[in-house]
């Protein structure tokens, strides 16, 4: 077993780096820092060790040991569904909900991280251990191992980002207007508010954005409530909504323009900062889930 | 579990007396003024929000 202590050990390392790695993009998504992050970098931990000592018990005939994996498979399914229920748990307590579909979304990139974890440590030690078997000396196994953990973990971070809605949609200031007691941004009827009160803050300190689909696809990945709520939520918690829960009247809501699948929407933040809030919608993940490809390649129309 | 009335119309404010309803409780009003103020009390008391159907009558409805 002492011949493998040296590529576990490295393994396990290169597995917590890059679940580190992958914990950086979390803070806006889902910002839950001190306990939140250590359970994260604990279970990257038991899946870079799982990755780890994969090999050396294969290649010391305890084929047992490989069940063991099947095992780790489960438990982090577990990790989705414990991301789920807890964001779920909180969401009534979201002045603007996150929305079911971004949940899931959430829920799904984490248990993928830890499998992503799993296979850096994996192929790290696959590779220190082929270096071993082809005589290199350890300085060199320990380079090798490195430069695969780590070209992994760079690849499959770059398989795993998501698209922005920056990617498939152009973001542009848009106007808001009343007709009467209609609230319309760009000519889109967006709700009906009551209070003239309510109007005059919409006109003194609202601002909104028309996002504008670059493609066919795109407006039907925008045409999905999830992404919008998704962006509504994004919104909101970046700026700072000028809400309480007994205001309905400043939700901000993405409406949809039938005629050509743009959509609008109009916020109060605490700020009224343009630039901040086009930028925000920018960098809204394009939720797995909702994506639509209504033309594809299979399917592409003559 | 939260449960509760949604997407209903809990009250009618309105300026027009000719306007019934067999369902919802209606409050007449005199004034554009005690209207917005009498719908705006209703609103904060239901957590509702205050739509004005342009005929003098607002709604207020729970979302």
């Amino acid at each position: 077993m002492e011949d493998y202590i040296l590529s576990i050990i490295v393994s396990i390392i290169v597995g917590v780096i890059s679940r580190g790695y992958m914990m950086k993009i979390d803070h806006r998504q889902y910002p839950s820092y001190p306990q939140g992050f250590l359970a994260h970098i604990t279970l990257g931990l038991i899946a870079a060790s799982l990755g780890a000592v994969a090999i050396p018990a294969l290649a010391t005939k305890e084929f047992g040991a490989v069940t063991f994996l099947s095992l780790a498979a489960q438990q982090f399914r577990d990790v989705r569904n414990l991301e789920r229920q807890s964001l779920d748990n909180i969401e009534p307590t979201e002045l603007v909900p996150r929305g079911t579909a971004y949940i899931e979304d959430i829920a799904k990139a984490f248990e993928a991280r830890n499998y992503m974890v799993m296979l850096s440590a994996l192929l790290t030690s696959l590779s220190m251990n082929l270096s071993r078997v082809l005589k290199l000396n350890q300085q060199l196994q320990v380079v090798i191992g490195i430069v695969f953990g780590i070209g992994t973990m760079v690849l499959l971070k770059k398989l795993l980002t998501r698209q922005l809605i920056g990617e498939i949609a152009d973001v542009k200031p848009a106007k808001i207007s009343f007709d009467g007691p209609l609230l319309t941004i760009n000519d889109v009827i967006v709700m009906n508010i009551g209070l003239k009160g309510s109007r005059k803050i919409y006109e003194e300190r609202g601002i909104a954005v028309e996002i504008i689909p670059k493609d066919p696809s795109g407006s039907a990945t925008l045409s999905n409530i999830g992404q919008r709520q998704a962006i509504q939520h994004q919104a909101a918690t970046q700026l700072g909504i000028r809400k309480d829960i007994d205001e309905p009247d400043f939700t901000p809501l993405a409406r949809r323009n039938p005629h050509n699948g743009n959509l609008v929407m109009a916020l109060i933040p605490m700020e009224p900062d343009i630039g901040l809030l086009l930028d925000v919608v920018n960098k809204t993940p394009v939720l797995e889930t909702c994506r639509r490809k209504p033309r594809g390649k299979n399917l592409s129309e003559k | 579990m939260d449960i509760g009335i949604k997407e209903s119309i809990v009250a009618l404010i309105s300026l027009n007396r000719d306007v019934s309803s067999a369902t919802t409780p209606i409050f007449y009003v005199d004034s554009e003024e005690k209207q917005e103020e009498t719908a705006l009390l209703i609103a904060k008391i239901t957590m509702g929000m205050v739509h004005d159907l342009r005929n003098g009558v607002y709604a207020v409805v729970k979302h």
